[in-house]
């Protein structure tokens, strides 16, 4: 994974609570064998006025005019701000690699569906939880200003906002830790595969009817 | 001190080891996979030239893409195919037990892990789908997980976790007859709402749950995900203990005997403190229905459907006026206005055999109303078809019109050719009834299986108990 470097994007506002992991990446789309590609299905079928299918060229797709990253002046939008409990609902990871592969680096929520939350740090996607009020003063200025962008740092915990003010966030140290140095989680937790073993030996005496049970067919 | 609860002893009993920033290695006894969440997890084990940490822990079967018709001639949609081959050819690759799309024992994953006896109580299970919130019907901490989670496990068989908090939801007292799990799950997050349980692991308790069988418990726990939360668990009990005797994967003589011990010991201490506490009365559920797009916007079938105009909460009240827009419906109707266009009997949620008899007493000696185009039923996994069968309910589904087809994932998600029409409603048995999910523009009400029966053999959405009282 990449590091995760101080940036300052473009705001995408998508004034709606509950958005579930279908709307962000429907189900016709998960059936690719890549981790790359689903940013042009992303939101498809609010972003589209027809059903995408699979593999299909989007360019000539009827687009939803109105949807927010169809418009003029979200284009190259970074930053995602969203009503509480975001991610809600099936657990693919497909909704992170769409939005990164859209260029979103960073969704601002009140809440977030836990498998969602996870499954963005793995993917370089930063959640950020901030209270209803200051989702909804940042929708205020995202709506209000044409251009509105803000400036995420993560190693500072703080956004940024172009009126010159500053919100910190909250963040679990050691996701921020494996986001800014772009570590992958199984290397880290390798380095403790002596206790894993040690762990396995415990346990194989406790429930020994949790090992050796299920085997391949020849 | 207080005592433990459940879910406290789950976590203590595969803890390996607490890290200075307070996030946890878990150990995870079984990992169920399929073919959506897993191909790209293979890839990264295989670009980083890793193994599987072991490989008695897992187990495969295809079934969110698979054909619920004859499928001698193999799948039609070419990537859905691939998706499937790839899946094959990573268990073959890797030594993975995997039961193919023509196996008998094949089924969406989580009727078949604990039909199997693969998934058990005590244990820690994941798979790369959130609705394995199922398994913790039986005394086991089991949750859904991302696919670089899969990857993960794969390679190390833990998971970095950080402890959830404990939710209490107690059902008091029992409730009233041709009313199921899955009216009870569904007042549940009519309740709690679909964030309530965000952060927790809920324990499903109280009277109405003590009398569930496991199957019951099963639909209860497989929805603890549509209440935000990602575990839900219930207590080991007697019940839990008889239904795994004998299956396939469960221990036998001696360690049998040893298992049942070491299960007897989950549950949550009378001392036990919990974050939250929800208490619902059992008498107080009657057959619930969905009418909106999230698993929150239920009523009960007798009841009014609400008006946004009276709800406090601005975002609420703007999701429930979306919702009716897309829905096609109004405040104030019934949902004995709306007739259900077709109707879904299945799912990890509802098609074991307990749901198919239950569906098949209704059915029984009626017809589906000429009004509803389709109705399928799509048992969970080939053994509950076969059972099925043997016991003559396949007959009772034709005879009364309804499709009887092979068991996968069908219509609960649509990935596969068993889908809604755009704008068409659906009675289904199902547990998401988010916008497009049986197909695109399609408009889901989730119910019971005795429920969908009811509303296919009556051309709308009825009260079953009706019905039921005058077989
Ligand atoms: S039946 Fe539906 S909810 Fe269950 S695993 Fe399949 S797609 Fe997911």
């Amino acid at each position: 994974m990449e590091k995760y470097e101080k940036f300052s994007g473009i705001v995408a506002p998508l004034d709606r609570a509950n958005i579930d992991t279908d709307q962000i990446i429907p189900k016709q789309f998960l059936k690719s064998i890549k981790r790359t590609g689903f940013g042009p299905n992303l939101f498809d079928e609010w972003r589209y006025l027809d059903e995408g299918l699979p593999e299909q060229d989007c360019s000539g797709r009827p687009l939803n005019k109105e949807f927010v990253l169809n418009q003029d002046r979200y284009q190259g939008s970074s930053v995602m701000v969203a009503r509480k409990n975001f991610g809600c609902g099936s657990s693919r990871e497909h909704a992170p690699w769409a939005l990164t592969d859209f260029g979103f680096k960073a969704v601002i929520a009140p809440s977030f569906a836990d498998i969602f939350f996870n499954n963005s740090f793995k993917n370089g996607l930063l959640p950020i939880v901030l209270s209803e009020e200051i989702v909804d003063e940042l929708f205020q200025g995202v709506f209000g200003t044409e251009g509105y962008s803000l400036e995420v740092d993560l190693a500072n915990q703080v956004i940024n906002t172009p009126d010159g003010k500053s919100v910190l966030f909250d963040v679990d140290p050691f996701r921020k830790h494996c986001l800014l140095e772009g570590l992958d989680d199984i290397g880290i937790t390798l380095e403790d595969a002596d206790a894993i073993k040690a762990f396995e030996s415990k346990h194989e005496v406790a429930a020994p009817w949790v090992f050796n049970a299920i085997k391949a067919e020849a | 001190m207080a005592g433990k609860t459940l879910y406290d002893k789950l976590w203590e009993a595969h803890l390996v080891k607490e890290r200075d920033d307070g996030t946890a290695l878990i150990y995870i006894d079984r990992h169920l996979i399929h073919e959506v969440t897993s191909p790209q997890a293979f890839e990264g084990l295989r670009i980083a030239n890793r193994k599987p940490w072991r490989l008695d822990t897992n187990i495969a079967t295809p079934d969110h893409n698979v054909p619920t018709t004859d499928r001698s001639a193999g799948i039609e949609d070419p990537v859905a195919r691939i998706q499937v081959q790839a899946l094959d050819d990573n268990c073959d690759e890797f030594g993975i037990l995997e039961y193919k799309m023509t196996d008998p024992r094949q089924g969406v994953l989580h009727v078949v892990g604990p039909e199997q006896g693969a998934a058990l109580p005590g244990m820690t299970i994941v798979c790369g789908d959130s609705h394995t919130s199922t398994h913790g019907a039986f005394g086991a901490l089991a949750h859904g997980i991302g696919t670089s989670e899969v990857e993960h496990v794969l390679a190390t068989q833990c998971l970095i976790q950080k402890k959830m908090k404990n939710m209490l939801i107690r059902i008091n007292g029992n409730v009233g007859s041709g009313v199921t799990a899955k009216d009870i799950v569904l007042a549940i997050i009519a309740k709690i709402g679909t964030a309530g349980g965000t952060g927790y692991a809920i324990e499903f308790a109280g009277e109405a749950i003590e009398a569930l069988s496991v199957e019951g418990r099963m639909t209860v726990c497989n929805m603890a995900i549509e209440g935000g939360a990602r575990a839900g668990m219930v207590a080991v009990d007697d019940t839990t203990v008889d239904y795994f005797k004998g299956r396939t994967f469960a221990p036998k003589g001696e360690l049998w005997d040893q298992a049942v011990v070491s299960w007897r010991a989950f549950y949550s201490d009378d001392d036990a403190v919990f974050d939250a506490v929800v208490e619902l009365e059992g008498a107080g559920i009657i057959p619930q229905v969905s009418w909106g797009t999230s698993p929150e916007m239920v009523v009960a079938i007798d009841q009014a459907l609400p008006d946004p105009e009276s709800e406090s909460d601005p975002v609420k009240a703007e999701g429930m006026r979306r919702a009716y827009q897309y829905m096609d419906l109004k405040p104030g109707m019934t949902m004995g206005d709306v007739v259900p266009d077709r109707v879904f009997i299945g799912s990890c949620t509802n098609s074991r055999i307990e749901d198919l008899r239950s569906a098949a007493e209704v059915a029984k000696g009626r017809k589906v109303d000429a009004k509803v185009l389709q109705a399928l039923v799509v048992p969970g996994s080939g053994l509950v078809k076969k059972q099925a069968e043997d016991e003559g309910l396949d007959q009772i589904f034709i005879k009364a019109g309804f499709e009887w087809r092979e068991p996968g994932c069908s219509m609960c998600l649509a990935m596969n050719a068993d889908k809604l029409g755009d704008g068409e409603h659906c009675a289904s048995t199902s547990n998401r009834n988010f916008e497009g999910r049986q197909g695109y523009g399609g408009r889901t009400h989730l119910v019971s299986p005795a429920m969908a029966a009811a509303a296919a053999v009556s051309g709308r959405f009825v009260d079953v108990r009706e019905l039921l009282a005058s077989n």
